[in-house]
């Protein structure tokens, strides 16, 4: 059996006619550090890298410094990015941004977090759907001592709720950015034609959507999401309004009688009245189907209004409407939460630099100038200020502080692995929409939501 | 010293990269995964792995709905893709193998799905399948046929995700047939021109016979490729809707990166290995039966 060094010393003497001493050292020698720099390449593969920090000044102690920020694709992301200019000019600090879609964020973030990553810095996180697993993994700050300092920041402006749904065990996990709220979408000009009055229960809903449905005409009456997971916080509120709930008291309560009427309701709203293709909508193209003017309802989060206001991206910007969420059975019952925070990574080689960098991105001025770029903050002193409500529409800016009122701090199932209750609870919405027996999937859904409950107990 | 210590072991240190990659790359992940079968674990640094058994194993197999459900459809998937694809691109194969006009500039085209990236072809797909607005039901209203709901129907999703697969791979089992067409000898065809044999009785008792051992090879090589797919399915409708377009590679990922079961996913991927394991040593078997 030749091997390949006996090989490429016969190559060489075919070509030379005969054996050369030097060629055949150099080639050895060649081959060797190659073969040598191969196997220490690999193992380098495996090190990481490590920034050094750099000298700091009196009046900009973080200059320098150079700060990885993960966000989602959101609007608000895309406003504080505008200013992110001032605050490096101001501070000397240099930060580099990441992008991602919030699924992808969610993985991204998984990912790196649990091999003990420190290049992040701060990321925009969604308390309510990874906070409770990230705060458990130890991934996330806990901010409670540092926030408690800064008077001017002043954490006690921020609105109760917001901050209960970043705080865990009695720890902040993060500052509250965006607010959100389930709302009614509609075409003033579509409901004037038909003489309709803006639905204030879900029955004027069905019935209004039902009216104006005219697939004909590429005119549906209603779109919603229907994919799986991304359908279930936006049914929460119809499942409040009906008066159920995802648990109570540790019991899954998604197969009761005001539970699979929420289902039915939701269901038969996309499946009668909605446009073909609502079981793969999640809210991009459910957004999609109002912005071609192509249906005349929909109940979706308000902190997303601008994709349907703004002219760039819609052709009906001037004719949507707002209303709060129909009321149901139990009175109009919508979700309010906090949709995302920002969080500081606990393994942070720059955890000064970015609280600074948090502070900034959600003190007064920043928190004023990001709800008039329309997204919805958590500062009760920017709402209370006309100057916060001043780029609003004035009926987007009513029905908003309607629905504050009437508020319930979740907008899907209340445990840690948010994943597969989500999915689970998700079913009967499938089934509805494909006009299946939503008893039955209530029941499947029950059960397996609460053997995820009782794992978690 | 150090020169006559390499000179005696040089037969160790120049396969050394190679297998210094094979353990790294290869043999520990799969070692790991293994070891991880059998544990519970949500990615957590603070909660280690907890040992459970045999239990991720049972649950998957005798319990576990989704799992038996995916199973099924990746085989269906990869039967009824790899079936159509072979079908196509050994009629293909054979055109291309007859002399025309333009042969070369057509052969370059017709490769062209293949080496395009598999989830901006999703995305293209996911638009001409769009039920409103898209190509494909605009083609079925010229010839006036009701219109499809395509992805967005639980029935027909698998279906229409077997005709982008269709679309991008069929150039490869062509490609490799037509290598192989290539590679005839000429005798069988100059004996059968002297018997006056049709150009049918050509086809079948020739070209398909001598092909055979390349056709089989191409099938094989297809169906490990088809049975791994995940970018087009992830990127178009991500197992949905309501679970059915869900293949077993989609599962593991939802399992280990949106549920965090790691261990249930170890498991998981574990039984998915052995599946691919017993279809290629199907590959050697047959090869070293049928091959040349």
């Amino acid at each position: 059996m030749p091997n390949i060094y006996t090989i490429i010393q016969n190559s060489f003497k075919k070509v030379g006619g005969e054996t050369v001493k030097k060629p055949k050292k150099f080639l050895r020698g060649v081959a060797m550090v190659l073969s040598l720099a191969m196997t220490l390449g690999l193992v380098a593969g495996c090190g990481t890298k490590t920034a050094t920090p750099q000298p700091a000044a009196t009046d900009k102690p973080y200059a320098g410094t150079q700060l990885r920020v993960v966000f989602a694709n959101h609007p608000w992301a895309d406003a504080i990015k505008a200013q992110l200019p001032e605050f490096e000019q101001k501070t000397g600090i240099k930060v580099n941004l990441e992008n991602f879609f919030e699924d992808q964020l969610t993985t991204k973030l998984t990912v790196e977090l649990t091999s003990g990553t420190t290049t992040i810095d701060a990321m925009m996180f969604r308390p309510l759907q990874e906070g409770k697993l990230f705060a458990k993994n130890g991934w996330l700050n806990d901010l409670t001592t540092q926030s408690q300092k800064d008077k001017a920041w002043d954490i006690s402006d921020f609105n109760k709720g917001a901050i209960g749904t970043v705080t865990m065990d009695n720890k902040l996990y993060g500052v509250p950015i965006v607010t959100e709220r389930e709302i009614l979408y509609y075409r003033k000009d579509i409901l004037t034609q038909n003489n309709i009055a803006v639905p204030k229960t879900l029955d004027e809903l069905l019935a209004a959507a039902k009216k104006v449905n005219d697939p004909s005409k590429k005119l549906y009456g209603f779109v919603a999401r229907g994919k799986l997971s991304p359908a279930v916080t936006q049914l929460s509120s119809f499942l409040y309004s009906m008066g159920g709930d995802f648990a109570k008291d540790g019991k899954a309560t998604v197969n009761t009688p005001e539970a699979i009427k929420a289902y039915q309701t939701y269901g038969d709203l996309q499946r009668l009245y909605g446009p073909p293709g609502t079981l793969n909508m999640a809210w991009p193209e459910a957004f999609a189907v109002f912005q071609q003017g192509q249906a005349a309802f929909l109940t979706d989060a308000d902190s997303l209004y601008t994709n349907l206001t703004d002219p760039k991206k819609s052709t009906v910007s001037d004719k949507v409407g707002f209303a709060p969420f129909p009321a149901g059975s139990a009175g109009s019952k919508p979700y309010n939460i906090t949709s995302w925070a920002l969080a500081l990574n606990a393994k942070s080689k720059n955890q000064d630099a970015t609280w600074e960098f948090i502070k900034w991105a959600t003190s007064k001025e920043q928190v004023l100038k990001m709800q008039q770029a329309g997204n919805p903050g958590a500062r009760e002193s920017v709402w209370n200020n006309p100057e916060g409500l001043k780029n609003f529409p004035a009926e987007y800016a009513a029905t908003v502080k309607e629905s504050m009122k009437t508020s319930v701090d979740h907008d899907r199932p209340l445990v840690i692995n948010i994943g597969p209750a989500r999915d689970a609870v998700g079913g009967p919405i499938q089934a509805a929409i494909q006009g299946k027996d939503v008893k039955a999937a209530a029941d499947t859904a029950n059960a397996a939501f609460q053997a995820i409950l009782d794992k978690e107990k | 010293m150090f020169s006559r210590w390499l000179e005696r072991n040089i037969k160790y240190v120049f396969p050394l990269p190679a297998v210094l990659f094979v353990l790294l790359m290869m043999v520990f992940p799969i070692a790991y995964t293994f070891r991880l079968s059998f544990y519970e674990w949500s990615m957590s640094s603070l909660v280690p792995p907890a040992w459970v058994g045999v239990e991720n194993y049972k649950t998957l197999l005798f319990s576990d709905p989704r799992f038996m459900a995916s199973l099924w459809r990746t085989f269906s998937f990869t039967i009824s893709a790899v079936a159509v694809e072979t079908v196509l691109g050994v009629g293909i194969a054979l055109l291309f193998n007859q002399d025309f006009k333009g042969k070369n500039a057509l052969k370059t085209l017709f490769l062209l799905p293949m080496i395009a990236t598999p989830v901006a072809i999703g995305l293209v797909w996911m638009l001409i399948y769009e039920p409103n607005i898209g190509f494909a039901n605009k083609v079925l209203q010229f010839l006036h046929i009701p219109p499809l709901l395509w992805l967005a129907s639980p029935h027909q999703v698998l279906a229409s995700l077997v005709v982008v697969d269709v679309w991008q791979w069929t150039p490869m089992i062509a490609l490799v047939v037509l290598a192989g067409l290539s590679s005839l000898p000429t005798e069988p065809y100059e004996a059968a021109m002297v018997d006056g044999a049709s150009r049918w009785q050509v086809l079948t008792k020739i070209t398909l016979p001598l092909l055979q051992p390349t056709i089989l090879v191409a099938v094989l090589l297809r169906s490990i490729d088809a049975l791994k797919t995940f970018d087009i399915i992830y990127a178009m409708t991500a197992g949905g809707p309501d679970f059915n377009s869900e293949t077993i590679n989609i599962y593991s990922f939802v399992q280990g990166f949106s549920y965090f079961h790691l261990g249930m996913t170890s498991s998981l991927l574990m039984i998915f290995f052995v599946i691919v394991l017993g279809m290629s040593m199907l590959l050697v078997t047959a090869r070293k039966r049928w091959g040349a």
